[in-house]
């Protein structure tokens, strides 16, 4: 181990063969910042669509009513389960990171708070989905 | 790319002493938009995709409703350039961290910045100067208030 690196390797206290990994990688820290890259990345790129698929009101009805009908079709309808997953989790998680930094006892509770970010997105989804879906196939429904 | 994390104990190093810090300011700008992009963003997609018959209601007399009041307009606008900016800066976090190669890097910068700024005045304009009741078309695609 070079003298650079920070300090960031677990103390190997016990004698089993399974790796023990670090402090940070391959726990709550590492993961929840590979969700924040990742979700933000895809909520960037979506943007940048919906930015150029929402400018069409300046060209026609017509236009934009096409455009805006395939984000109706069913396909497009669980995709937004996806990104609206995908919203949640960043912004919950980007109120974490506002958290660890600028709250005294931030670092202390990030693992906690992890978790909490976990809970209160499945509480989100629990709201949207069902409600969504209803929307999107409701005129397939039977009964 | 240097695969070791820097020491934390290291003196800090000013790219231009006395000057603006900028990295700090990203830093700051990242934290104060993601704040307000809670709001903004909930309250888009609560308006947009729950209320009444969510996705299915969204067509070109929908938007021309909402934007009849100023408010929706402001709103979109605050969202466009607070989510945009705050977006490219985060991809710009990420394009610094994986092109290995320096000239890729420079022109990946370039496209982001060229794309970003592209967009902000696009999406004002649009915003700006639409018309939710152009001349011309047919009165079932526009808002009720229309006719
Ligand atoms: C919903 C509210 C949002 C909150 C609370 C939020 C919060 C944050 C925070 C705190 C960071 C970390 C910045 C840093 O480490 O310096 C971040 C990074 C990022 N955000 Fe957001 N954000 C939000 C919305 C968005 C949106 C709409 C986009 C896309 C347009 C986006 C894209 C990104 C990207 C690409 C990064 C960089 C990720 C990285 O460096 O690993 N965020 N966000």
């Amino acid at each position: 181990m070079s003298d650079k690196t920070a300090g960031t390797l677990a103390p190997h206290r016990s004698r089993t063969k399974v790796p023990e990994g670090t402090l940070y990688r391959g726990r709550e820290g590492m993961w929840s910042w590979v969700l924040h890259r990742i979700t933000g990345v895809a909520i960037f790129f979506f943007l940048l669509v919906h930015i150029l698929d929402t400018a069409l009101i300046r060209v026609s009805p017509e236009a934009y009513n096409a455009v805006i009908s395939t984000y109706q079709n069913p396909v497009m309808g669980v995709g937004e389960v996806g990104l609206v997953g995908a919203i949640g989790f960043h912004a919950l998680n980007g109120i974490r990171i506002v958290l660890i930094d600028f709250w005294q006892v931030g670092t202390k509770y990030h693992r906690l708070m992890f978790y909490t970010v976990l809970a209160l997105w499945l509480v989100l989804m629990a709201g949207f989905v069902p409600r969504h879906l209803m929307n999107v196939f409701g005129e397939y429904w039977v009964g | 790319m240097s695969l070791t994390i820097e020491n934390p104990r290291a003196p800090r190093t000013r790219r231009s002493p006395g000057g603006v810090n900028w990295e700090k300011w990203g830093w700051v700008y990242m934290r104060v938009s993601g704040v307000i992009l809670v709001v903004l963003i909930f309250g888009h997609l609560f308006v947009n995709l729950i209320v009444g018959e969510g996705v299915k209601a969204i067509d070109f007399a929908f938007v021309g409703g909402k934007y009849a009041n100023p408010f929706w307009r402001i709103w979109d606008f605050a969202m466009l350039w607070l989510a945009l900016i705050h977006g490219a800066n985060g991809m710009r976090h990420l394009v610094n961290d994986y092109a290995a190669n320096e000239k890729l890097r420079k022109l990946l910068l370039l496209a982001l910045g060229g794309s970003t700024a592209v967009l902000l005045v696009l999406g004002s304009l649009v915003i700006f100067t639409f018309d939710p009741c152009p001349a011309n078309s047919p009165a079932d695609l526009l808002p009720s208030f229309c006719s």
